[in-house]
């Protein structure tokens, strides 16, 4: 099976389904000439032409407002807002329209669009191109919201979310792009070429949404997270020599809440991490329901390693970055609560 | 409503008559004052980009950084129209506006490799960073999203009736965002000094001007808000100066907002990580050795014998020590305590 980046990964899914759906359409700014900011969309304008890959105005707002439309008439949008930090704009278009449509219609119509967008820091983009926003989509009823961690999952969570009827966020951790990352930012990072997530399979097949995957098994204390904290989870995990099991949740919404309780009823602990900050983030959502569904099975209150409630800071971006010292501190004291 | 009902003057344009739109001047002569001036300033700036790109390069600077390098005119020629007070704004490639605000190269380098000397203490970076004493308001990492602020500012000077004009810098990438016809449309409504500077350099990051905007000519693009609009060769630090004068006047009698565009060129990529495959080596070149706007003065002044190459030489030697003096703080500031993560997020 041939080894790729994430960003390849992403590119053979748009490429796969634009090949098999004349409906599928990609833009967005600097997507068609230029190939991405990342590159992800890059060489597609030359397979498919100018009318199926083009770039948009800097213009987030229009950009999803004119997906939506196009995906209310029966094509599959699939853009890409060049940064998550970049989608404030566009927020109105997808609460207020993408995820109302089908509601608003009784069924009649539906708005299968994807919405690509990096996600993350640990590149040094300051605070207005290091968020993570997906709490403020897993708000909202009538949206997907998708994270994958490594380019074999990237592939397939983006074939089945273009295949989705429904709008989907599709977040990628930018930090992933290239290669898995512990969060030791001083240590040189392994490619995907040399790391088996990131095998991918040559044409078309899906991941499906709201199933989650069990990245390590273990027996002491439950690990949630998503996107690049798997890796931090994994280094964790490691450095600590606690019997972890780290499940990658790679969809938001619909959850996979079954494999969660199933795990967490398992350990009796169990520790959430993710990069966005504390307050009300996705891990606030994800301790309600496991404190929910698992009380009597708890031995230990269930942890939250985020960012802190700060905006992302340029200088102290490592102070910032929830890595495996924080997370490790984390799991000793649920360990020992 | 509160604030109609406290300042008579801040109200709607009744009349239903435009203003005469004005054209645009040609450009005067600088004296040796002002040529000096223009490129000593200029060339400061492009130093300072010249030495950000290298320690970009040695890994001093991380993250985003977008030089300026190709379009100092702009800024220097605005500059010398502006008075006390006049606030700037723009985006993300922010550097050369603070120097033109008269920042220290110290502080904007520092902030650049996020050391606590710098003006965000090192938590903004290059893309974030602002000066209440020198009137600089930033330094916005969102494509865009400076203009209405810009206009809010303008506000503040009508609401306060003082002789103050916003210069809100954007780019033509930045032209098509929705929120600065919103603010267009306000600004001419109430009749606020703001100058739009649209720095058209022809690329929106890799995406050329023609590739994305159906109305290439940005100087209309206030048109059916009644704004006027003129085009200016960005390139020559006279023209803008010119534009300038006259834009900054035409604000500052009360005839509302005014539009330049300013055609410039960016030597150098969008940012770093930018090969700048969507244009040819020949067409960088050619602006280069044609338009470049230091040259220009440059050869001004030696033709007009104000400078010999050796006093030029000896103004460069002067600069380089200021951009040396700031590159060498930036490397050895330390980085701002830990404690200062918390610092700065609410009262």
């Amino acid at each position: 099976m041939p080894r790729m980046t994430m960003i390849e990964a992403i590119r053979g899914a748009m490429d796969v389904s634009m090949d098999k759906d004349d409906d599928v359409v990609v833009f967005g700014e600097d997507v068609g000439y230029f190939g991405g900011v990342f590159r992800c969309t890059q060489g597609l304008q030359q397979k498919y032409g100018r009318t199926r890959c083009f770039d948009a105005p800097i213009s987030e707002l229009g950009i999803v407002g004119a997906a939506i439309g196009m995906a209310a008439y029966g094509l599959k949008p699939c853009v890409e807002v060049q940064f998550a930090d970049y989608v404030y704009p566009a927020y109105d278009q997808i609460v207020s329209e993408a995820a109302r449509l089908r509601y608003r219609s009784n069924g009649e119509f539906t708005c299968p669009i994807v919405i690509r967008m990096p996600t993350g820091g640990g590149i040094f983009g300051g605070q207005t191109h290091s968020q993570s926003p997906e709490a403020l989509f897993t708000h909202v009823s009538g949206l997907k919201v998708v994270v994958p961690s490594n380019p074999h999952d990237a592939k397939g969570l983006l074939i089945a979310s273009i295949e989705d009827p429904d709008p989907v966020i599709f977040l990628e951790p930018k930090r992933l792009y290239n290669g898995p990352f512990d969060g030791h930012h001083e240590r040189p990072v392994t490619p995907w070429s040399k790391h088996p997530l990131g095998e991918v399979p040559e044409g078309h097949f899906t991941v499906p949404l709201g199933k989650a995957s069990i990245l390590r098994e273990g027996s002491a204390v439950t690990i949630l997270a998503y996107g690049t904290m798997v890796y931090v989870a994994e280094a964790a995990a490691e450095e600590t020599g606690i019997d972890a099991e780290i499940i990658d949740l790679r969809t938001l919404l619909p959850l996979d809440l079954d494999t969660i309780v199933a795990s967490v009823k398992k350990t009796g602990r169990c520790v959430v991490v993710h990069e966005a900050t504390l307050t009300s983030g996705f891990g606030a959502e994800l301790a309600a329901l496991v404190q929910q569904h698992c009380f009597y099975h708890l031995e230990a209150p269930v942890a939250r390693v985020t960012g802190w409630d700060t905006p992302y800071p340029h200088a102290q971006e490592w102070d910032y970055f929830p890595g495996p010292a924080r997370l490790g501190l984390a799991l000793r004291e649920t360990m020992e609560a | 409503m509160a604030v109609a009902a406290k300042k008579a003057s801040v109200r709607s344009k009744s009349d239903g008559k435009s203003n005469s739109a004005p054209v645009a001047p040609k450009p005067v002569d600088f004296n040796k004052e002002q040529e000096l001036a223009a490129y000593r300033d200029m060339l400061l700036m492009r130093r300072f980009e010249e030495k950000a790109g290298q320690l970009y390069g040695m890994g001093f600077i991380g993250g985003f950084c977008h030089l300026y390098i190709g379009q100092e005119a702009v800024v220097t020629g605005l500059k010398m129209a502006l008075i006390e007070g006049d606030q700037m704004i723009t985006a993300y490639r922010d550097h050369a506006h603070m120097l033109a605000m008269d920042m220290s190269p110290r502080g904007v380098m520092a902030e650049l490799t996020g050391r606590r000397g710098g003006y965000s203490k090192g938590k903004g970076g290059s893309m974030h960073m602002f000066s209440k004493e020198k009137n600089f308001y930033g330094g916005h990492g969102i494509v865009g999203a400076q203009v209405s602020l810009g206009t809010g500012l303008a506000f503040a000077n009508r609401y306060r009736e003082n002789k103050n004009v916003s210069l809100t810098y954007f780019g033509d990438g930045a032209a098509n965002q929705g929120q600065v016809y919103e603010s267009f449309n306000m600004a001419s409504l109430w009749k606020l000094p703001v100058i739009y500077i649209i720095e058209n350099n022809r690329y929106a990051m890799g995406t050329s001007v023609s590739r994305s905007s159906a109305e290439t000519d940005f100087s209309q693009r206030g048109a059916s808000f009644r704004i006027p609009g003129i085009q200016v060769d960005g390139m020559d630090v006279r023209a803008v100066k010119a534009a300038a004068d006259l834009a900054t006047e035409w604000c500052r009698s009360g005839k509302g907002p005014i539009i330049l565009e300013m055609q410039t060129y960016r030597y150098r990529g969008h940012s770093m990580s930018d090969p700048a495959k969507y244009r040819s080596k020949e067409e960088v070149q050619k602006m280069r050795s044609e338009h470049d706007p230091i040259e220009q003065v440059k050869a001004r002044v030696l033709e007009k014998k104000w400078a010999s190459e050796d006093d030029l030489k000896a103004l460069d030697k002067e600069v380089r020590d200021i951009v040396a003096d700031a590159a060498e703080f930036a490397q050895t500031d330390p980085e701002p305590d830990a404690s200062e993560l918390y610092t700065d997020i609410t009262h």
